[in-house]
């Protein structure tokens, strides 16, 4: 039995008041295309968040290949991570965000330059050698010396998938990211995706789109008010939901 | 600036129209009487009259423009307007480096140096720069000696010197401005940055300095160039403490010449001068920090006036709008 990528045991997150997610216990197995379906504020950008402890867990146990995010097990005590600790696990999470957020000062090719050389030290000539194969991976080579205003969004969120690869992780998290862009721009970033899957890039992707959960995913997990309700192999739930709650969410999407 | 964008499909419905449009026949110009803007003419007149009446007066006022011209590069002039310029910057540089701590202090989670930054910019914005001044000027009467356990001591006279007294006193002020401006600048950048940054295995210094700072300056450079130029202006305010500035000096000449008005003149001259130089240096500053935030650069003026020259060549004829 290998290491699940990620692990989530009885993960519980609150905001103040508001009970975001209600014990979520899942399995991603390395290699895996996991995709997390759900309607909105169903929690499931909020867990892709906790497992880079961009949001901090409030109960039960999240790990990522082995290792518990953002705390540090001695005996029964858990001890927070230091601010360097936690980036230290981040270096192997790559994440793609809705919005992009790709760095507006910096060129393309600089924003995926920017982790290697900051946070591993990297020389500049490496980083720039892997971060013109990566935008030739993505297909934009020639946009390389380009800010992000001057690229659609669909460029932009490449470019993102770049910048996240150049830190070489072992798992790559998404978060909706088609959902900003415009419909005839969708194709080519799920291409990219597609491809990551195809080399066995271990993935959880939050997303809308049934077509690629459906061709590219392994398992899928559909989520709705903080819990998962539904999971199994993308083709099963997506054409024979057992649950209602599934059921009346995917004929409202499909 | 790209030439492709793939955002309009080739071929849509509103690409066909505009061809077919361009293959008719171009409309006749619209050939109509303008509105005559009366208003505008009278309102001219007035206020070229009123500008040749105030130049009438300044050419029979009893000044003798001789001393303007005589004392403009006067070695004690040149020297204060240089003691202006060192006061400015050195009271600038001071107020930055402090500013941007206090802003860190004020947006940390420690409630401690956020409550104290607070306090220090509620006391100096609350109080006037010229009356601070005043306060270092007279702190020998209330401490005589400035005593720093096992570091330093001595008689305070001798700490405060004008000098001191004129760049603590704009420097701390300014400190106080300049904490609110970064403060303003660091929250302007989106928390998806940081977000981001950090999901890379940026620690949060690094994503600081890499990545929210050098955003955050595109906000602060603007409203930090006026200050500087507020600054230059205000240091003749240092005068109060008997600071040899430019107006101080100016000053002087002009009590013992019984020349006050020139010498006020030749003053003003060389505040307005420095201050249009920095004006064109921000400019340009700013143009830097605008990269990344607009998909071309405005033009600089003289990029503007080389435009406009070849516009002016060829520009189409018979157009109505302007």
């Amino acid at each position: 039995m290998t290491i699940p990528m990620v692990k989530a045991e009885g993960v519980h997150k609150s905001f103040g008041a508001a009970h975001i997610l209600k014990g979520i216990d899942l399995e991603v197995a390395p290699r895996e295309v996991f995709c997390l379906i759900g309607p909105s504020g169903s929690g499931k950008s909020t867990f892709l968040r906790c497992i880079n402890h961009l949001e901090k867990v409030n109960a039960g146990r999240l790990s990522v290949d082995g290792q518990l995010v953002g705390y540090r097990q001695k005996g029964d005590k858990l001890y927070e991570l230091r601010d360097s600790e936690v980036a230290l696990q981040r270096r192997d999470i790559g994440m793609v965000f809705q919005r992009f957020n790709l760095f507006p000062h910096m060129t393309a090719i600089e924003n995926v330059m920017e982790a290697p050389v900051q946070v591993k030290g990297e020389s500049k000539a490496v980083a720039r050698a892997r971060a013109e194969r990566l935008l030739d991976r993505v297909g934009l080579s020639d946009k390389a010396g380009n800010y992000p205003t001057q690229l659609s969004g669909g460029q932009q969120q490449r470019v993102a998938i770049a910048r996240a690869l150049a830190m070489e992780p072992k798992l790559m998290l998404f978060d909706e990211p088609t959902s900003a862009l415009d419909p005839e721009l969708v194709g080519d970033v799920l291409d990219v995706m597609r491809g990551l899957a195809e080399d066995g890039m271990t993935m959880i992707v939050v997303t809308h789109e049934m077509g690629f959960a459906r061709e590219v995913g392994d398992a899928l997990v559909f989520m709705d008010d903080g819990v998962v309700v539904e999971s199994g192999h993308p083709r099963d739930v997506l054409t024979n939901p057992q649950h209602d709650r599934t059921k009346s969410f995917l004929s409202k999407v499909l | 600036m790209t030439d492709k964008f793939d955002k309009t499909p080739a071929g849509s419905p509103a690409g066909q129209v505009s061809v077919s449009k361009g293959a008719t026949p171009a409309p006749e110009n619209i050939k109509a009487i303008p509105v005559r803007h009366v208003g505008r003419w009278i309102s001219g007149v007035v206020v070229i009259g009123l500008l040749i009446a105030l130049g009438y007066a300044f050419s029979q006022g009893n000044i003798q423009w001789h001393a303007v011209g005589d004392k403009l590069f006067d070695s004690t002039v040149v020297a204060g307007a240089g003691r202006t310029l060192l006061i400015s910057v050195l009271a600038m540089v001071l107020g930055v480096i402090l500013g941007v701590v206090l802003a860190v202090m004020r947006l940390s989670k420690n409630p401690v140096t956020s409550w104290v930054a607070w306090l220090y910019i509620w006391f100096f914005r609350g109080t006037p720069v010229y009356v601070q001044l005043l306060l270092w000027f007279n702190l020998a009467l209330i401490f005589p000696v400035l005593n720093i356990p096992f570091i330093y001591k001595d008689e305070m006279t001798d700490v405060m010197t004008p000098f001191m007294c004129a760049l603590l006193g704009l420097a701390l002020n300014e400190a106080a401005y300049m904490a609110e401006i970064c403060r303003a600048g660091i929250q302007s950048v989106d928390e998806g940055q940081t977000e981001a940054s950090h999901a890379l295995g940026m620690t949060q210094g690094k994503t600081m300095r890499r990545v929210v700072l050098p955003q955050a300056l595109r906000v602060i450079i603007p409203p930090t160039g006026n200050e500087f130029i507020n600054m230059l202006k205000t240091s003749s305010l240092v005068y109060a403490v008997t600071y040899n500035e430019l107006l101080r000096s100016t000053s002087q000449i002009g009590s013992t010449s019984y020349a006050v008005m020139e010498m006020l003149f030749v003053a003003s001259i060389w505040y307005i001068v420095m201050t249009s130089v920095f004006s064109v240096g921000q400019y340009y500053l700013e143009r830097r920090y605008a990269r990344g935030s607009l998909r071309s650069l405005p033009l600089t003026p003289l990029q503007r006036v080389k435009v406009n020259l070849a516009a002016f060549s060829n520009r189409p004829s018979g157009g109505v709008s302007a």
